[in-house]
C-alpha cells in the first residue's frame, strides 16, 4: 500500500522540481552570457546546450531508478510469465506460451482471489473515504489545538503495517480477543474472525480503514481549506444548514480531490498484501483455510515464493497490472464525463 | 501570555511529532525482525582474519550454547557471524535465489528437513560434497540418507532431529481423573494414536473448565505422520499422497480429533497458541524434542513442575535440520571445518543441554544431560531416555521436493476447514486435494 502511494507521490514531486529548475537554469544562462560575443561562440553554444540538456539531467535520476527497479523487472516479469519457471531451477526455463494465463483463467483460486480483492477493496475503501470526508469536515471548523488533532489523524498512517496488523490480530483473536469480549455484552457469540468468510474480510478491511482514513482526511482537509468562504456565506444567507452546506458546497468543490483519492485507494486495494498476510499468521499466504481473504497479491506470493512456481506468479502479476490498467481507463472516462457535466 | 500559549502550542506539536517518530521507529524495528542482515562483508579483513558467516533460521542455539565463542577461542584467526532469519518460509526462497545467482550466500547455510529434498534434487551442484570430509557413521543412517543425492553426494550435515514424545500437564490430568504416571500413560496409548484420541475422549468427560485435551488436530496429524514409513512420495519420487496408507491413517486420527470437542483449535506457532501454553488451555501437545524448550519458554512459571513427558504412541520424527557449505562461498575449507565441528556429537550435546534440540549423532546419546532447570520443569522426566528410545526406532521415510507445501495444504487447508469451519472430513479431504493439485501445477 505504502509503496503505491509513495510511487504516486514521487513523480509529482520530481516533476515539480524539474519544472522549477528549468526557468532557473534559463535565467542563469541569460544573465551570465555576455552579449558582446557572437552567437556561435563556444560559450553561448555551451549555454544553449546547458539550457536544453540540464532539465533532462535533473530528471534523469528518477528515470534511471525507475528503469532499474520498475521497468526492467516489469518487462522481465512479462517474459517469465510466458515460461515455466520454478524457483528451484531459475536457469532452466521452458517456453510455455500462454499456458500460465490459461491456467489462471481456469483456476478457481485465481477468480476467488480476484473476487476477494474486489470485496475487501470495497469494504475498505468506501467507509474509509466517507469517514475521511466527514473527519475532514469536522477538522475544518475552528478547533482548539487543531495541529494536534491533525497530527493524531496521521499517526495510524505512520505506523508500520506489521505493527498495526499484529495489534489487530490480537484484538480479533477468537479466544480472549477484545472485539469478541466487547460483542459478548450484546449477546453475540464469539466470532472466529480469521476463519469466517465475511468476518475475516471485514477484519482485514478494518486494518486498512484504520491506517488510511487519517491520510485521506488530511488530503480532503487541504482541499477544503481552498474552498472560498464566500460560497459558504452565500449558502448560509440562502438558509442552508451545515449538513446542506456540506452536501451542496463542500462535496461538489472537492470532486477532483475525491476522484484522486478514489484512484489512489483503488490502486492500493488492488495491491493489498501485507495486512492479510500478517493477519493470517502462520501460512498466512493462503489467506485462510478456504482462501476466504486471499487477495491477488497473496495468491501471487503463495504461488511464487511458497510453492515456487514463478512463471505462474508472474502471470498473476501481469494480470494485476492489466486489471489496474482497466481501472485507470474507467477512471479516465469517468473524469471526462464529470468535466463535461460541469 | 500570548507567547506562552504559542510556545505551549509548539511544545504540544513537538511532543506529538516525537510520539509519532517513536511509533514509526518502533514499527520499523518490528518490521525488520523478519529480514536478516546481509553478509556482504564476508571475506578476510586486514588482519588476516577469516570471517565466516552462517545463515540460519529460527533459533539454532549455537550462539546461545556459546559454540561460536568456543570455536573462535580455539581458532583465533576465525570470526563467526550468524545471519538469522526468523521464519523458514522467508529464509528458504532467499537462499534458493542466492544459491542460483552464485553470490550472496553465507559460508554455511542451514537447511530445514522440509527443504532438504528440494536441495538434494535441484541444488546439489551448488553445495560442496561433505561425504569425504566426515565420518558418516556418526549420524543416524536415515538422517544421512535425506541429505544424500542419487550419486552419493552428501550436501548437508545433520544437526538436530525431532524424535517424538507427548508432553502433558499432570495437574489437568489429575483434575480430569486420569492416570498421571508417565510410564502407565505411555502403556495406555502405546502403538496407536487412536488410543491417544480415546484417552482424549475420557479427558473431555471430566475436563477442567476452559481446557481441552490437545492444542490442534494438525499437531496430532503431523506427529502421527512422522511415524509412518510412507508419506507423500514413494521411493521412485512419485507423488502418492492420496493413496498413501500413512497419510490416510494420520488423517483419520486428525479427523477424530477435529470432529470432537477435544481440540483447542489453535494454529501452531501463532500468538494465540503461545497464549494457550501460558493459560494452560490444553492438556497435551505432541512433543518433538525441540518443543521442550518452546514449552518452557511459553508456558513460563504457570507450567513449572506441572508438565511431564511420556513416550509417544509411535516412534516418530518431526523436524530437524542440516547445515551445508555452498560452493559460492569464498572460504570453503574453513567453512567445512566449522560445519564439521558444529555437528560433532560433543557440540550437539551442548546444544541439547541448552535448548533440548536432540542430536542426530547417536554417539552423543550416552552423554546427554539436559539443563537441570529443564528437568525440574518437566517433573524430572527422563527426557534423554524417552527421546533417544524414539530416535533409535524412527522409520526411514521417502521425501520429495514439494513435501512442505503438500503438508501445508493438508493441515492448513484440509484439517483447518474441518476443525474451524465445520466442514465434513470428506469436504476437507477434497479441499486439500484441490490445493495439492494447484501446488503441483496439475
Amino acid at each position: 500500500m505504502t509503496s503505491s502511494k509513495q510511487a504516486l507521490a514521487d513523480p509529482a514531486s520530481s516533476a515539480e522540481a524539474a519544472s522549477g529548475s528549468q526557468p532557473g537554469a534559463a535565467r542563469g544562462a541569460r544573465g551570465r552570457g555576455t552579449p558582446g560575443q557572437g552567437p556561435d561562440s563556444w560559450r553561448s553554444r555551451f549555454y544553449r546546450w546547458d539550457m536544453k540538456a540540464s532539465p533532462y539531467v535533473f530528471i534523469a535520476p528518477f528515470f534511471v531508478i525507475f528503469g532499474a527497479f520498475s521497468l526492467i523487472p516489469l518487462l522481465y516479469t512479462a517474459w517469465y510469465s510466458l515460461h515455466n519457471v520454478q524457483l528451484s531451477a531459475l536457469d532452466h526455463q521452458t517456453w510455455a506460451g500462454l499456458d500460465n494465463y490459461r491456467n489462471l483463467l481456469s483456476s478457481d483460486f485465481f477468480w476467488n482471489a480476484l473476487k476477494n480483492t474486489f470485496t475487501i477493496g470495497v469494504l475498505a475503501t468506501v467507509p474509509q473515504l466517507m469517514a475521511a470526508l466527514w473527519l475532514a469536515h469536522l477538522l475544518n471548523y475552528h478547533l482548539r489545538g487543531s495541529t494536534v488533532w491533525r497530527v493524531v489523524m496521521l499517526t495510524p498512517y505512520a505506523t508500520s503495517v506489521a505493527a498495526a496488523t499484529l495489534v489487530f490480530t490480537l484484538l480479533y483473536s477468537w479466544d480472549g480477543g477484545m472485539v469478541n469480549w466487547f460483542l459478548h455484552f450484546f449477546g453475540v457469540d464469539a466470532i472466529n474472525w480469521r476463519e469466517s468468510d465475511i468476518g475475516s474480510q471485514f477484519a482485514v478491511s478494518s486494518i486498512v480503514i484504520w491506517r488510511w482514513t487519517g491520510y485521506n482526511a488530511l488530503i480532503y482537509l487541504a482541499a477544503m481549506q481552498a474552498i472560498p468562504s464566500d460560497l459558504y456565506e452565500s449558502a448560509a444567507i440562502d438558509g442552508a444548514n451545515r449538513w446542506q452546506q456540506f452536501l451542496h458546497v463542500t462535496v461538489p468543490q472537492l470532486r477532483p480531490t475525491i476522484l484522486f483519492t478514489v484512484v489512489v485507494s483503488t490502486i492500493g486495494a488492488t495491491q493489498l498484501f501485507g495486512e492479510p498476510l500478517l493477519f493470517g499468521g502462520v501460512s498466512g499466504s493462503k489467506g485462510g483455510s478456504e482462501h476466504q481473504y486471499q487477495t491477488l497479491g497473496l495468491y501471487m506470493y503463495d504461488q511464487g515464493w511458497i510453492i515456487g512456481n514463478l512463471g505462474k506468479a508472474s502471470a498473476i502479476a501481469w494480470s494485476m497490472f492489466l486489471i489496474l490498467l482497466i481501472v485507470a481507463v474507467i477512471n479516465l472516462l469517468l473524469t471526462r464525463r464529470l468535466r463535461k457535466s460541469q | 501570555m500570548r507567547t506562552s500559549t504559542r510556545r505551549s502550542h509548539r511544545l504540544m506539536a513537538l511532543a506529538a511529532v516525537a510520539a509519532l517518530t517513536t511509533g514509526l521507529l518502533a514499527g520499523c524495528a518490528s518490521d525488520s525482525d523478519d529480514g536478516s542482515s546481509n553478509s556482504n562483508d564476508s571475506g578476510g579483513n586486514a588482519k588476516g582474519k577469516t570471517t565466516l558467516t552462517i545463515g540460519t533460521f529460527g533459533v539454532f542455539g549455537y550462539k546461545q550454547a556459546g559454540l561460536y565463542d568456543d570455536y573462535m577461542k580455539q581458532h583465533p584467526d576465525v570470526t563467526i557471524k550468524e545471519n538469522v532469519t526468523t521464519r523458514t518460509d522467508v529464509y528458504w526462497p532467499k537462499v534458493l535465489t542466492r544459491l542460483q545467482a552464485g553470490s550472496g550466500t553465507d559460508d554455511i547455510q542451514a537447511i530445514e528437513v522440509g527443504n532438504i529434498t528440494e536441495a538434494v534434487q535441484t541444488q546439489a551442484d551448488k553445495f560442496v560434497d561433505l561425504g569425504k570430509d566426515v565420518d558418516k557413521s556418526q549420524w543416524l543412517d536415515w538422517k544421512n540418507d535425506q541429505a544424500t543425492t542419487k550419486d552419493g553426494k552428501l550436501i548437508g550435515l545433520g544437526t538436530d532431529i525431532g524424535p517424538m514424545a507427548i508432553c502433558y500437564r499432570k495437574d489437568l490430568f489429575k483434575k480430569a481423573g486420569l492416570e498421571t504416571d508417565r510410564t502407565k500413560l505411555a502403556a495406555q496409548w502405546k502403538g496407536d494414536w487412536a488410543k491417544y484420541v480415546d484417552l482424549g475422549k475420557e479427558y473431555m468427560k471430566k475436563a477442567p473448565s476452559g481446557t481441552k485435551f490437545v492444542d490442534s488436530a494438525s499437531s496430532v496429524y503431523n506427529a502421527a505422520l512422522g511415524g509412518e514409513s510412507q508419506t507423500y512420495y514413494d521411493k521412485d519420487g512419485n507423488v502418492v499422497w492420496d493413496k498413501s496408507a500413512g497419510v490416510k491413517k494420520s488423517w483419520n486420527v486428525a479427523m477424530s480429533v477435529a470432529t470432537s470437542n477435544m481440540s483447542a483449535k489453535l494454529k501452531q506457532f501463532d500468538k494465540p497458541w503461545d497464549q494457550g501454553f501460558a493459560n494452560a488451555s490444553f492438556a497435551t501437545v505432541a512433543c518433538p524434542a525441540w518443543m521442550i524448550g518452546y514449552i518452557e519458554q511459553k508456558s513460563g512459571d504457570s507450567g513449572k513442575g506441572n508438565w511431564d513427558v511420556a513416550a509417544a504412541p509411535t516412534a516418530a520424527n518431526w523436524g530437524g535440520s542440516f547445515i551445508g557449505v555452498p560452493t559460492a562461498g569464498k572460504h570453503q575449507k574453513e567453512a567445512i571445518a566449522l560445519a564439521k565441528w558444529l555437528t560433532a556429537p560433543e557440540q550437539q550435546a551442548k546444544v541439547f543441554a541448552k535448548q533440548a534440540s536432540f542430536p542426530s549423532t547417536p554417539g552423543a546419546y550416552t552423554s546427554l544431560k539436559p539443563a537441570t532447570e529443564t528437568t525440574s520443569y518437566f517433573s524430572d522426566a527422563p527426557i534423554t531416555q524417552i527421546f533417544s528410545d524414539s530416535a533409535k526406532t524412527i522409520p526411514s521415510q521417502f521425501h520429495g521436493a514439494k513435501d512442505q507445501p503438500i503438508g501445508t495444504a493438508i493441515t492448513d487447508v484440509g484439517i483447518l476447514q474441518v476443525e474451524q469451519k465445520g466442514k465434513t472430513p470428506a469436504q476437507g479431504w477434497d479441499a486439500a486435494g484441490k490445493e495439492i493439485k494447484d501446488v503441483l501445477g496439475q
